[in-house]
């Protein structure tokens, strides 16, 4: 506000003499990483080049930026949330909010048809995929911790161990046993939340972020153990040849007793992956419905009791012991039914998979989602995981940039900052917002803020 | 026997570079109450800014002795991966102070993300692996078959550390800057009343914790001459084990605990399976977590209705 009031010249000096400061840091700061590139020369000696072009471009870039910053968007910022003083939400918002879900759900269970029609069967494929099946992945990676984070509170960094353990259970007894799919889903899952109350019940008596260490460490104790124990797992070579799901017993093949044939259509592999798209699909509603459901249930309320306040949970009688291991059990369920889909879907699992990256990014999911909000982990796994997606086929920008450009090593760096920039513009999530489970009279609206988070 | 031994020196080195890295993770704990998640990945930036420091200062400036190449190579390692901390808690910390607790550990994941992946973009996704920067060592003792070797590089690394942690200690017990750290510690609120500049001092702490993390960075440069952009997780996840072993918040606790991370490390190896060494670390870090959470030298943590 001082801003605004104070001349408009010395406005201007303040803000080119911060941008000034702000190009000197990011000098300084990207001197040694960008100015100087270390590669190897002919005889594999590491030598040093400068890339002066670049580190000034950048310093030019950001300083530029702070100072568009601070002479146009702050104090437009600073207008606005001046003018911003009511507090009534409009109608059309409400209206949104009422049908936003049924339209979601109707818009998946169409979108195969919808790419089918638009980019016919060759590019269906990918976006059927890549887009769909992949971030579906995720929505129900993100619906089975949002039991463990958002409504019990437990912090869990090493949620990938359960989603392993489902795959390499469906990669194993599949092709040891010939299993089918339909029997190894739900032996998958049994076997992962078995794993989840063996981890959890070491950890009960920790809270916060000392159980995002632990269970850290025991994702990666998973990690290494699949590394190394060659003789079940293969070690880093991974499974490969791993079977398929079959529609009721009617594989996706070219043969005579193929999808296509039995059906009289002409063979392409989109079948399966449609297959695939509504198996996944169906698994993440499940998952959605059966939260929604334990929600209302007497072990859902302590969950979220448990949330709220440990100690006072404890003194209502609630048995906190039972209540954190079905919660940790519930959560690795969903992960290893979601582990066998994956390992069906790829044909071919390793222990690169499952690394901590992919814990970080649920986690990452589940938090900017909102903590407990189930519309906004789908919004938050589709931002993520579509986003990163997207980032793969830029090769548009490789005319821009030369040749040498590759748009896609560059997918984790803008991931990565991308989830601070998130956090700091809504460090309550996307859908900060919700129904509360259970209310007295009249349900009202509760934000976010009043809710508790990771003590449990 | 010698190999006992042998492994007791390789343990001490390493456990040296844990303590000083765990010293970052249990001042930043301490003071602001939140485990600094991308704080392995500082350390992995500082040794690619050593390596490069070291690369310029020998090759394209033609410094001939070691000593003085390997002091600068340290106070530029220093300088520059401060700058690097202080504008990580300024960009993707400071925002979010007060703000809720999962926050805070969500960005500093993020920002750990986006280091390696930094580092991956501009520096390529190779190993970088330089000669030995120092050679020579000192047989301890020699029974035909198998000697106990104590090399140059091993001393240099448990002097400077233990230098280091001397010059540290007095910043924090004797000076202005250490009272207000360790006001801020025990009530931030309280602190500001009677005049302390809590943003400065959390500032400071990130600079201290940067600081010494580059000494851990030059001197694994200099101990194993290879370094990737991958490098910063492990290391980091040993460190915190070894701040939490040590009791988190205690500074002592810190350095014993990184040695006894390092011991653990190079016992396993020697006598049990190398494949295994990390699970080795990550169960400690479990087990003591379990059943001494509050470490070797913390202080119980009290639980107020």
């Amino acid at each position: 506000m001082t801003d605004a009031t104070t001349q408009p010249r010395s406005r201007t000096a303040a803000a080119l003499r911060d941008a000034g400061l702000t190009a000197l840091i990011s000098f300084a700061l990207f001197l040694p990483l960008v100015g100087f590139q270390t590669i190897s020369n002919i005889r594999n000696e590491i030598v040093v080049t400068t890339r002066g072009v670049l580190l000034v471009t950048l310093v030019a870039i950001i300083a530029g930026s702070r100072l568009c910053y601070s002479l146009a968007v702050d104090p437009w910022l600073k207008r606005r949330a001046l003018k911003a003083v009511k507090t009534e939400t409009p109608a059309w918002r409400a209206a949104v909010g009422r049908w936003f879900v049924p339209f979601a759900i109707g818009f998946t269970l169409v979108y195969p048809f919808i790419v089918l029609a638009t980019s016919g069967f060759g590019g269906a494929l990918k976006w059927v995929d890549n887009f769909g099946i992949q971030i579906l992945i995720y929505v129900m990676l993100g619906f089975g911790l949002n039991i463990v984070v958002g409504l019990a509170g437990l912090l869990d960094l090493g949620y990938v161990a359960f989603y392993a353990v489902g795959a390499y259970s469906y990669a194993l007894l599949a092709k040891e046993f010939g299993f089918s799919f339909w029997i190894l889903l739900p032996l998958a899952g049994c076997l992962a939340s078995f794993w989840g109350v063996l981890l959890g019940f070491p950890v009960l008596r920790l809270r916060g972020d000392y159980l995002a260490i632990v269970t850290l460490a025991f994702g990666e104790i998973i990690r290494i153990v699949l590394i190394n124990f060659v003789d079940l797992t293969n070690g880093y070579a991974g499974i490969s040849g791993i079977p398929r799901p079959s529609f009721f017993g009617i594989p996706f093949n070219a043969d005579d007793g193929g999808f296509a044939a039995v059906f009289h259509l002409p063979f392409t592999p989109i079948y399966r992956t449609i297959f695939l798209y509504y198996l996944i699909l169906a698994l993440a509603l499940l998952t959605s419905y059966v939260t929604i459901r334990l929600r209302r249930l007497p072990v859902g309320r302590a969950w979220e009791a448990l949330r709220e306040d440990e100690i006072a949970c404890r003194s209502l009688g609630i048995n906190t012991t039972n209540t954190k291991l079905t919660a940790f059990a519930m959560g690795a369920m969903f992960a290893g039914f979601a582990g066998s889909f994956f390992a069906a879907r790829q044909g071919f699992i390793s222990p690169e998979s499952f690394t901590f990256l992919e814990s970080a990014t649920i986690l990452s999911i589940v938090v900017l989602g909102g903590m407990g909000s189930q519309i906004g982990v789908a919004i938050a796994a589709i931002v993520m995981i579509g986003g990163t997606e997207i980032m793969r086929d830029l090769d548009f920008l490789k005319d821009i940039f030369g040749q040498t450009f590759d748009p896609t090593q560059y997918r984790m760096l803008i991931f990565g900052f991308g989830m601070v920039l998130i956090m700091i513009w809504r460090p309550r999530g996307l859908i900060s917002t919700r129904d509360p489970s259970v209310f007295l009279k009249e349900r009202k609206t509760i934000s976010a803020d009043l809710v508790g988070e990771g003590h449990g | 026997m010698d190999v006992f031994i042998q492994q007791l020196i390789n343990g001490i080195t390493l456990g040296s570079i844990y303590g000083l890295i765990a010293i970052g993770y249990t001042m930043v704990f301490g003071i602001i109450g939140m485990v600094n998640f991308a704080h392995g990945d500082v350390f992995m930036v500082s040794v690619f800014i050593a390596l490069i420091a070291y690369l310029i200062l020998t090759t394209v400036l033609g410094i001939g002795s070691i000593a003085v190449a390997l002091f600068l190579v340290l106070l530029v390692a220093m300088a520059f991966t401060s700058l690097v901390n202080w504008t990580i808690e300024r960009v993707a910390y400071r925002p979010l102070r007060g703000s809720f607790r999962l926050a805070p550990l969500i960005s500093a994941i993020g920002m750990s993300i986006f280091l390696s992946n930094f580092v991956q973009v501009t520096q390529g996704p190779r190993n970088k692996s330089i000669p030995p920067i120092i050679q020579g060592e000192y047989v301890l003792m020699d029974h035909g078959n198998y000697a106990v070797t104590l090399s140059l590089k091993q001393l240099i690394i448990w002097g400077v550390t233990a230098v280091l942690l001397v010059c540290f200690w007095y910043l924090v017990a004797k000076t202005p800057l250490g009272r207000a750290q360790r006001a801020c510690e025990q009530d931030q609120k309280m602190a500001a009343l009677v005049g302390v500049d809590v943003d400065r001092t959390i500032s400071m702490t990130f600079v201290i914790a940067a600081a010494l993390a580059a000494v851990a960075g030059t001197m694994y440069l200099m101990y194993y001459g290879v370094v990737s952009f991958a490098d910063g997780f492990v290391p980091g996840v040993k460190a915190f084990t070894a701040a939490v072993l040590g009791g988190i918040g205690s500074l002592p606790g810190a350095v014993i605990g990184g040695i006894l991370i390092g011991l653990i490390e190079t016992m396993w190896s020697a006598y049990f399976s190398i494949d295994y060494k990390d699970v080795a670390a990550f169960s400690v870090l479990a087990i003591t977590l379990i059943f001494l959470p509050q470490g070797l030298f913390g202080r119980p943590d009290v639980e107020k209705v």
